[in-house]
């Protein structure tokens, strides 16, 4: 793509009680990406394109859209990708109530966010520290890497197609937390029963699209859902370890690992 | 009728504006103090700007280099920051801000580990030691997450996209703020017996910056309008390594952790030239040939550190002058060199956002090819003036903690100090407010007039018919400062800014909005414009009074440090809509810890 | 802010989907090349002939389970067996490959359509996942995988044997195929994600046991390509199966090497 080329930015424009798509005929610069061109139909055409956003380098997580009907941060998305010329399409996302414009209600996340039992570490060690080693937070790390840019929930088909599991399902992102904190080194909680209930985990059927759009790259379903799924498997569906706890009398596993 | 009837209003103990590292950490204390209170922030929960900070938090836990210590700690900083810093702030930051970071891991952070399995610390510009705790090139990620889940464990009332426009006060004391609701554009009113501002910085006044939209100044603004002093506006933080091309990204960070890390800046020559600006003041511990330079990294006893590392002030300096000597990359900046330095393997792991950044937005493999940066701005010293020890502000019931409260960083900051300085003020603010409010016997009064007032203020754009563009006076602004009043600074230059603040001042009034108040970007700019052409004006004028070169602040008219206003505070002051600015002297460090000051 | 409705609330309403690229290709080919597979070792495993010549055994009979095979493994299923020996041990590899997370994922989307690509919407109204029976025994998975490993380690014992002719030791392109084939096999079950979750993915540290870590560790690196292995373990298998048929039928001349 050469700077100043021409593209056609057809944005949705609307509230809840109704919108649809405005075109905007826009010159793009060198390197500029999506956000940079709708900021710059902000300032010169629709003052009150409501949009959210804050970092604009992929670290906060806040310009999550549709872009030719394909989930992505907006600050991520490079103009040179697309042939000059070509219309592209700005929606917002489609899993949560529209606000205005390009900017939904995300309030599920953050109420399902709630519902998470939280991190209780086991007592620190005699000399008073906490040893964890770098081998046990990799897999762990790799989790906390999340932007909470809700991607994943929106291209989430068990809430994207099905509104009516919204209450049912927490959700990729909220899964990734759960394995956060069912794998930290340190976390005495037990959240198997909760996962398998009240988050419903067992909706999930690992078709892999929140990982397809992760922009951090988490694996999200290969790491978290599925090594989740493994875990909430010994526990309540594996009819040996059943069997097993029945003859020799030993109880559920504890939160780190050991038993079983 | 009554203010309270008219719009929403919330009644608290502490209410804490801002949900960066400072304000949750503020609302956790204050909430486990037992005072209601309520967290509000301008963007969704999680999003503030602490989320960009990379490098890492600056404790000295003595975990690599047990060598380390408070004292060490406060005395870098202290140097740092020129002098200029209020030194029993920079104490109780140093002495406290390991227990700070050990309480993040607590509460679930994950750091990176020694061998032993303690939290490894990374090398920064200015520590003596390495010291900041990190989590690869994300810390500020982590941290946020950390606290943000906390604060949500503990229930504590979170009011997102809700931006406040207006403190309030009953008498010569707080009693509330007041605001609107980003998404129906509604007007909130919260009556509170204290508030904590920490609201961050104000670098979306400049043009490049490493800057979100949402660092608009507000509660420097708010605070200086409620009649609060403001301290060392001029102590303007030009970070040295934003990156420079394409232009859409001109300003976004690179980590310091890159030159932690080993990285280099080259100049167009390919001269690794920050061993031409080793300054008298860091000649004794700075290495003065790359031998010593590069081995400091593996051997710190027997070795200075490399000039690569010296302050941001220092390094910011010195690549404006090679730029303006001819010898910049082709973009206007300069080279940041680890592609050479270290192998591919080592750079991923350690500079995993960094690695990302340039590759998705540049086309730049860094494993690979040399960075371009250049300055940009990053950070205000300066800020709300507080007891140290309180966070208190010269307004009763008002506390400031963060990038918003000055004095603690002095004319410079030290990488990794900023992400401690909100936790251990944070952790103070939001103790204090709650003993205030928890020792007021009354709730203060909301003065209704005052209340009403505020919001046919905040209407107006939506009333008048100037056909002003809140989007380009807000471009006009960045551009003026950033030609006028940036890194090196001349007091014609400055006068002319001035003038053109004005004008801009005179431009606002005829600001006009289009739309209606439901999530209206274009509305929510013209209410921040008031906020960023009064930091801008403070700022400038605090650069006009302060005819020295120091930290953060440097005049091509007068480029050495003056002793005489070493020893001074910038005190700006609002008073019957007046600005005032004065010089008034610095808090005395006490004879037991000047001694410390002198060990090399 | 947060209301009940506005949590349970739909968002914008549009067209199934807004992409324009071709996602429908990706669907399309598993439900081709899984039919093809399926039609294929069907007919293979009802054939009950061409599965054995000196010293190749097809890995749809193996382990052979009957004494009227042509070549029996070990013979427990006497002579009232009157069906094909394949049935006998079909079950195990396919039921591991019909449980696999893989799979799961690759049917789900192209014969269930739920969602047929990323960002299009499921055909189906209805939707409950793997909440309920029969696809909540999907977590059977981890015997398939236990049962995979005894049928492998039989198909190993047939290489093995695949290196015996008549005439002594040799090696023919059947004995490459074989080999291969078992190679990508084992592959694809030590990839699988119980796999990687039975050697030590259920812990949470790492530190206290570096075995299982390590154990740990190489399963995952092999676990990045399960997909893979998925895909070329399925080829591989129908192709020695059908290199062995065309062989033991006379069709094609063995290849000797050595």
């Amino acid at each position: 793509m050469t700077a100043g080329s021409e593209f056609t930015m057809r944005v949705w424009r609307g509230d809840a009680s109704g919108g649809a798509f405005q075109d905007f005929r826009m010159d793009v610069g060198e390197g500029m990406v999506v956000l940079d061109v709708i900021h710059r139909i902000q300032a010169e055409a629709a003052h009150d394109l409501a949009v959210r956003w804050n970092c604009k380098a992929g670290k906060c997580g806040s310009c999550s859209a549709e872009v030719n009907g394909k989930p992505r941060l907006m600050c991520m998305t490079r103009m040179d990708i697309f042939e000059p010329g070509e219309t592209i399409t700005i929606a917002p996302v489609k899993t949560f109530p529209l606000i205005k414009d390009l900017v939904t209600n995300v309030s599920f996340n953050y109420e399902k966010a709630k519902e998470v039992p939280a991190f209780k570490p086991k007592a620190k060690e005699a000399d008073g520290t906490r040893r964890m080693y770098q081998e046990e937070v990799d897999r762990v790390q790799e989790f906390h890497k999340c932007i909470e840019c809700f991607l994943c929930q929106d291209v989430c088909h068990v809430i994207r197609d099905h509104p009516e599991n919204k209450p049912a399902f927490a959700g990729p992102r909220l899964f990734v937390r759960y394995a956060a904190l069912e794998m930290h080194p340190l976390d005495t909680n037990d959240r198997l029963g909760l996962l398998k209930q009240r988050a419903g985990l067992g909706y999930c059927n690992i078709t892999k699209c929140c990982t397809e759009v992760c922009p951090e790259g988490i694996h999200i379903t290969d790491n978290a859902i599925i090594p989740l799924k493994e875990r909430v498997v010994t526990e309540f569906n594996d009819p040996v370890v059943w069997l097993l706890r029945t003859v020799t009398g030993r109880k559920r596993k504890t939160a780190d690992g050991a038993g079983s | 009728m009554a203010a309270a009837d008219q719009f929403e209003t919330h009644e608290y103990d502490v209410i804490v504006i801002g949900a960066g590292g400072a304000g949750l950490r503020a609302a956790i204390e204050a909430s486990a103090q037992g005072a209601r209170t309520a967290l509000i922030c301008k963007s969704l929960l999680g999003k503030a700007h602490t989320v960009m900070a990379e490098g890492g938090i600056a404790a000295a836990l003595g975990n690599v280099w047990p060598e380390d210590n408070w004292k060490v700690h406060w005395r870098d900083t202290m140097r740092g920051g020129k002098m200029l810093n209020n030194w029993r702030m920079a104490q109780i930051h140093a002495q406290e801000a390991p227990d700070r970071v050990l309480e993040l891991e607590e509460w679930g952070a994950l750091f990176d580990r020694t061998k032993d399995g303690l939290i490894l610390q990374r090398d920064f510009g200015g520590h003596r030691y390495a010291r900041l705790a990190h989590v690869g090139d994300r810390t500020g990620l982590e941290m946020i997450r950390t606290l943000q889940q906390h604060a949500v464990h503990k229930g504590i009332d979170v009011f997102m996209e809700c931006t406040m426009q207006r403190l309030l006060k009953d008498g010569d004391r707080i009693s509330g703020a007041f605001g609107y609701w980003r998404e129906s554009g509604r007007f909130v009113l919260f009556k509170s017996k204290a508030v904590v501002l920490a609201t961050g910085g104000i670098g979306k006044a400049w043009r490049v910056t490493t800057n979100s939209w949402e660092y608009t100044g507000d509660g420097t603004a708010m605070a200086l309008d409620a009649g609060a002093d403001l301290i060392d506006m001029e102590m303007v933080q030009f970070h040295p390594t934003g990156m420079v091309w394409p232009p859409s990204v001109r300003g976004i960070l690179v980590t310091e952790g890159v030159r932690g890390d080993g990285g280099t800046l080259k100049n167009s020559d390919g001269v690794r030239f920050m061993f031409n600006y080793i300054t008298p003041y860091f000649a004794a511990e700075t290495a003065d040939n790359e031998q010593e330079a590069d081995a400091w990294y593996a051997d710190k006893k027997n070795n200075r550190r490399t000039p690569d590392l010296l302050p941001r002030d220092e390094v910011a300096r010195a690549i404006n002058s090679e730029v303006k000597a001819g010898r910049g990359s082709p973009h206007g900046g300069v080279f940041l060199d680890i592609a050479t330095r270290r192998d591919p393997d080592y750079i991923r792991r350690r500079l995993p956002s960094m690695y990302h950044q340039f590759r998705e937005l540049a086309g730049v493999d860094i494993t690979k090819e040399l960075m371009e940066i250049g300055p940009t701005c990053h950070y205000v010293m300066g800020g709300v003036r507080v007891d140290a020890d309180t966070t208190a502000s010269t307004v009763p019931g008002l506390f400031a903690a963060g990038e918003v409260a000055g004095g603690m960083h002095g004319a410079n900051r030290l990488g990794g100090n900023s992400l401690s300085d909100l936790l251990v003020f944070g952790r103070r603010a939001g103790l204090h407010a709650a003993e205030y409010a928890n020792a007021l016997a009354a709730a203060p009064r909301v003065d209704d007039g005052e209340v009403e007032a505020a919001a046919r203020t905040m209407l107006s754009p939506f009333e008048r018919a100037g056909g002003e563009n809140p989007y380009a006076v807000h471009g006009d602004l960045q551009d003026c400062m950033q030609a006028l009043v940036c890194l090196i600074r001349v007091e014609p230059e400055m006068q002319q800014a001035l003038e053109k603040i004005a004008a801009l001042n005179e431009r606002l009034q005829h600001v006009t909005v289009e739309g209606n108040r439901q999530y209206n970007p274009g509305w929510h700019l013209a209410m921040d414009l008031h906020s960023m052409l009064t930091v801008a004006e403070v700022t400038t004028r605090s650069a006009l009074e302060r005819k020295e070169s120091r930290g953060g602040h440097t005049r091509d008219d007068y480029p050495d440090p003056d002793p005489k206003f070493g020893a001074v505070n910038v005190v700006t002051r609002k008073r019957q809509g007046q600005l005032t600015i004065c010089q008034e002297p610095l808090p005395a460090i006490p004879d037991e810890l000047k001694p410390i000051l002198e060990e090399k | 802010m947060a209301t009940e409705a506005a949590r349970a609330g739909q968002g914008r309403s549009g067209p199934r989907t807004e992409r324009r690229d071709l996602w429908w290709v990706l669907p399309l080919t598993v439900v081709i090349v899984f039919s093809a597979f399926i039609i294929y070792t069907t007919w293979a495993a009802l054939q009950d002939a061409n599965y054995y010549r000196q010293p190749y055994l097809s890995p749809y009979y193996s382990p052979c389970l009957a004494t009227h095979c042509v070549h029996t493994t070990i013979g427990i299923f006497g002579s009232w067996w009157a069906l094909s020996p394949a049935i006998l041990i079909l079950a195990f590899p396919g039921g591991l490959r019909l449980t696999c997370y893989y799979y799961r994922k690759s049917y789900y989307r192209s014969f269930w359509l739920a969602p047929p690509a990323c960002g299009v919407m499921d055909a189906r109204k209805g939707y409950s996942g793997e909440t309920r029976f029969p696809l909540v025994w999907q977590a059977i998975h981890r015997w398939f995988f236990w049962a995979s490993l005894v049928v492998i380690a039989f198909l190993w014992w047939d290489v093995i044997e695949a290196f015996q002719f008549h005439d002594g030791f040799g090696i023919g392109l059947g004995t490459v195929i074989m080999f291969a084939n078992v190679i990508l096999l084992s592959l694809y079950s030590l990839s699988c994600h119980s796999c990687r979750y039975l050697v030590g993915g259920y812990l949470d540290r790492f530190f206290k046991a570096p075995v299982r870590y390590h154990m740990w560790r190489v399963v995952s690196r092999l676990n990045a390509r399960h997909a893979t292995y998925a895909w070329i373990s399925l080829f591989s298998v129908a192709l020695t199966d059908l290199y062995i048929r065309l062989v033991a039928s006379g069709t094609l001349h063995d290849v000797r090497f050595f």
